[in-house]
Parts: C-alpha cells; sequence; structure tokens
C-alpha cells in the first residue's frame, strides 16, 4: 500500500504546492488525479518518485519510506524520456544492469513484444513514432516489476487513436502483475477509463478536493451511461475546485454525495 | 502476439537511409566555382592576358606541387607539420576536456576557473609566442605549446558548454534508475555530452592548423609554415600556395580522419550520417 501522510511541499520561492495531503493507495489500485494547473499532481508524483524532497510528511510503500528514487518505483514520464544514443532494446534494458546479458535479452524481447515493438529493438529511438516511443518508455518501467507505478500524463502528447490503444495495452500489461498505479492526467475521460479511483485536486495550495470511486465494469465504454455521468461529475467538481474560497478537502469516498 | 497488432501508431517513421553520402550533385558542385575560377586564370595567363607573376596560374602551382612532391621536401615539410599539429592537439584536446569537464560539472570550479579563462582565451595566439620562446625555448615546444593554446579553448568550451546544458529531463531518468555518480557519468553524461565533445574537437583541429603557422613563423627550419616564409623570401609566389593547398589537403584530411574515427560513436544522430 502507498500511503501518503500530511505532505507539504514549499519550494524555494515561498510557492506553497502542496499543503498536508494525505493519501492511501490500495495494492494493485490504480488512482488518477486530475486537477487544474498549480494543484501540485506533478509535484506529488515527483516526491514519489524521490526525485524531490518533502517539506513536511511522509511517503511510504507498504513499510518502506520513500527518501529518494526506489527500485519498487517505476516512473513514466509526459515524454518518452528514451535516450537517444541507445537503441530501443538498450533503453528497455537500462534498468536491468545487474543482470547477465542472457537473462537481459530474454526479458527484453518479452518486454518488446508485449508492448507491440518485437522487431524494432534495433531501432533507434528517433526512428519510431510518438507512440511506440512512449510504449517503449512504459516496456522500460515495467520491465523492473515495480510494486507502483507513477505515471505523469505519460499519454497527453499522443493522438486519440493512439492514446485509446495505449489505455488498453496498460491495462492488460496491468492485468498481469497489477502493480498499483498512480497516474496524473488532465483527461477525465481517460482517468474514468484507467482509474478504479479519481481524485480531484484544488489547486493552491495543492490539496485533495473529492474523490470519486469508479465502479464500472472494464473495458469501459465511453458511450456507456455510467461513464458519461462519472466524467460530468468529475468535471463538475473540477469546476468547483477552482473556484477560490471552495473548502478544503471533502473525505475520501464521497463520490455518492457529489454535485449530481 | 503483441497485444497491439493493429493499432494505428504501429507504422514506423521509416528507416533512414543508411548509405554513404557518395557523389552527389552536391558534392561535385563545391568543386565547379574554384575550378572554374582556376581554368579562367590559367586561360588568361596562357592567353598573355596577365603575366602570372604574384599570381601563378595552377600549372605552375602543380608543377611546384609537384617537384616539391618528388624531392621529398613535401613530405619533410608535412610530416613536421603534422607532428606539431598533432602533438599540440592531443595536449589541448586533453586539458581542455579535463578543465572543461570539472567547470560544467562543478558550479564552484566554474565560477573559480571560468572568468580566468574567458580573459585568457581573448589574448591574440601572435601575443604569446615571445612568451613562450623565453620559456620554453626556440625548438618544438613552444611551438607545441601554441598549438595546444589554440586547441584548448574551443574543447574547454564546448565540454562545459554541453556538461552545462545537459536536459535535465535524461539525467532524472538515470535518478530514477538509481544510477551512481559513476554509472551517472559513464551512462548518461558522457553519450550525451559526445556530440557536443566531437563538435569541440573538430573546431580545435581547425584553430591547431591555423595555429601552427603561427607556429612555424617563428624561427622554423621546416613545417609548411616555414615553406610559406620560405617562399616570400625567395619571391616565389608558387611556392607559397603550393604550401597553403598542401595545408588545406592535411587540414581537411585530419578532419576527415576526426569525423571517420568519431563516426561510430555517433550513428545515433540524425545529422552525423550524412552531413559531417
Amino acid at each position: 500500500m502507498l500511503s501518503i501522510d500530511a505532505l507539504s511541499k514549499t519550494y524555494a520561492d515561498g510557492v506553497v504546492a502542496l499543503d498536508e495531503l494525505s493519501l492511501r493507495v490500495g495494492d494493485g489500485e490504480i488512482v488518477a488525479l486530475v486537477g487544474g494547473s498549480g494543484c501540485g499532481k506533478t509535484t506529488l508524483l515527483r516526491l514519489i518518485a524521490g526525485l524531490d524532497r518533502a517539506s513536511a510528511g511522509q511517503i511510504r510503500l507498504d513499510d518502506q519510506t520513500i527518501n529518494g528514487p526506489s527500485a519498487n518505483v517505476g516512473v513514466i514520464f509526459q515524454e518518452p524520456r528514451l535516450f537517444p544514443w541507445l537503441t530501443i532494446e538498450d533503453n528497455v534494458a537500462f534498468g536491468l544492469n545487474q543482470l547477465s546479458a542472457f537473462e537481459r535479452e530474454g526479458l527484453v524481447a518479452n518486454a518488446l513484444t508485449r508492448v507491440g515493438l518485437s522487431g524494432h529493438g534495433g531501432r533507434w529511438p528517433r526512428e519510431l513514432s510518438g507512440g511506440q516511443q512512449q510504449r517503449a518508455a512504459i516496456a522500460r518501467a515495467l520491465i523492473t516489476r515495480p510494486r507502483l507505478l507513477i505515471m505523469d500524463e505519460p499519454f497527453s502528447a499522443l493522438d486519440p487513436t493512439t492514446r485509446a490503444s495505449l489505455h488498453r495495452h496498460l491495462l492488460s500489461l496491468w492485468d498481469e502483475s497489477r502493480p498499483t498505479m498512480l497516474l496524473v492526467t488532465h483527461d477525465v475521460e481517460e482517468a474514468v477509463t484507467l482509474a478504479d479511483r479519481i481524485i480531484v485536486m484544488q489547486p493552491n495550495p495543492g490539496r485533495v478536493f473529492e474523490t470519486f470511486p469508479n465502479l464500472l465494469a472494464r473495458p469501459r465504454v465511453r458511450l456507456g451511461s455510467g461513464f458519461e455521468t462519472l466524467s460530468r461529475q468529475i468535471l463538475t467538481s473540477l469546476d468547483q475546485s477552482l473556484k477560490p474560497g471552495m473548502p478544503k478537502a471533502a473525505p475520501a469516498g464521497t463520490a455518492d454525495a457529489a454535485w449530481w | 502476439m503483441s497485444l497491439l497488432a493493429s493499432e494505428t501508431d504501429n507504422a514506423a517513421v521509416p528507416r533512414l537511409a543508411a548509405g554513404k553520402p557518395g557523389l552527389s550533385i552536391g558534392w561535385i558542385a563545391g568543386f565547379a566555382l574554384p575550378v572554374m575560377v582556376a581554368a579562367l586564370w590559367e586561360g588568361a595567363v596562357s592567353a598573355g592576358l596577365a603575366n602570372g607573376r604574384l599570381l601563378p596560374p595552377p600549372s605552375r602551382i602543380g608543377a611546384t606541387l609537384w617537384e616539391l612532391a618528388r624531392s621529398g621536401e613535401l613530405a619533410t615539410h608535412a610530416a613536421a607539420t603534422l607532428w606539431r599539429v598533432a602533438a599540440g592537439f592531443a595536449l589541448g584536446a586533453v586539458v581542455g576536456t579535463v578543465l572543461g569537464a570539472l567547470s560544467g560539472a562543478s558550479e564552484l570550479l566554474r565560477r573559480l576557473m571560468d572568468p580566468t579563462l574567458q580573459a585568457l582565451r581573448a589574448i591574440p595566439s601572435i601575443a604569446w609566442v615571445p612568451l613562450f620562446i623565453l620559456w620554453l625555448g626556440i625548438f618544438e615546444a613552444s611551438k607545441v605549446a601554441l598549438i595546444a593554446v589554440g586547441v584548448f579553448f574551443p574543447v574547454y568550451l564546448g565540454v562545459a558548454a554541453a556538461l552545462a546544458g545537459i536536459d535535465r529531463k535524461i539525467i532524472e531518468v538515470g535518478r530514477v534508475f538509481r544510477l551512481g555518480r559513476v554509472a551517472m557519468i559513464r551512462r548518461v553524461t558522457l553519450p550525451a555530452i559526445l556530440p557536443a565533445w566531437v563538435t569541440a574537437l573538430r573546431t580545435g583541429l581547425g584553430l591547431g592548423f591555423m595555429f601552427v603557422v603561427a607556429a612555424e613563423f617563428m624561427g622554423a627550419s621546416e613545417g609548411l609554415g616555414y615553406l610559406l616564409v620560405d617562399g616570400q623570401q625567395l619571391g616565389r609566389p608558387d611556392r607559397i600556395l603550393a604550401a597553403i593547398i598542401a595545408f588545406a589537403v592535411l587540414g581537411k584530411l585530419a578532419d576527415g580522419l576526426l569525423v571517420f574515427v568519431t563516426r561510430p560513436l555517433l550513428s545515433w544522430q540524425d545529422v552525423s550520417r550524412n552531413r559531417m
């Protein structure tokens, strides 16, 4: 379980990005964070990834406190961030340095097949499309089998068709080993498609505003009434969260008492 | 079977042609202007429209080059020049790389070193000559030192700027994978700065060939720079032009060798394949 307790982050310029944020994400759960600009979504992910240090509070994954990058935490960024001087297979194998070449080859071949890049391993990143590069980044993050996968708007730069296919793909990969996933997105439909729980955050400073459990069965059809209703509830909550003077977060799991 | 077999983004960006640059029209076109000018000048001198005393026609320069080559004089001078450039380049490149790396990696060291080095960079190369002769004597050491100074600055600046400009996002990926300091340098930093380092080395090599002329003006008894001075003192513009052509050929060959040696390291780049 990912446990975040009273997490605060104040930058050197005095900007309070997060203010006593607390959150629990269960094992194998997919949680989406949505919110307007400046609500601290990316800051939160960077703290969980160990790329920044919190000003106060604690992050724990199971019983371990996260103070820096951890082997148990995989990260998928908004951009693929592949190393341009490495082939796709070397990029995917980047985190497997401790394994023998034989073991690496087997794992990488399997991972590339799983992300639909079989036969592309010898190519340079620049020779792949944006969607293919992001798939390679997903393979790189998942190949080490992290217990927690955090994703910072990983599909935002992709066209809708590619994004939809990557959603299906990500869920399929998740289904294999059920890592805990924390996803930041601006796309409410993406959040409803992927997540078991959607957390709306409010800005200045970043706090949890409202939480929506998503009980829709997978695969989720965007034209379904349940999908539409939940999306509208979240959009309304987002609107409310951006209004100045809104009260601090409602407790988690209050979707039934939402605006609709 | 792949989960994404039917995806629309499966079509990869077409693999770029890996062929050699070859004899393209553009490559040949580069020779058109000088060949045309040379032919016109040759024709003008042959027709008696110009005497070609101060600017000899290509045929006379060619004959001089052939004579210098046949007598072994050209090889002797070229070898002396190449040795000096090689020694100065090696020295300047190593020191430039080390100091550039220190300056680029550490803000404190950059603040300590950079202002002084930038001030030294502004000194004209020829101003070093008397000092180097006093310090190192008239023979090889002072010449190599002068060339090394010329090579040092572009390499230092190139490496320092490349290190300071490495994409933070790439470094973060290394951090996510918990790379230690040495592993980060080996697996991320060095490959990231490699293109800029090669460019800096090429610039440094070009300056090395410029500085060797100044170095060989200061009391050399052999070298292409000496051949230039010799041609001037003998009133032989054909020898001067032959030496200039030899400089151009050697400089281009040295640069080509550097590109050839480093190309495998940069094969991932779009530009290295066809444009270097």
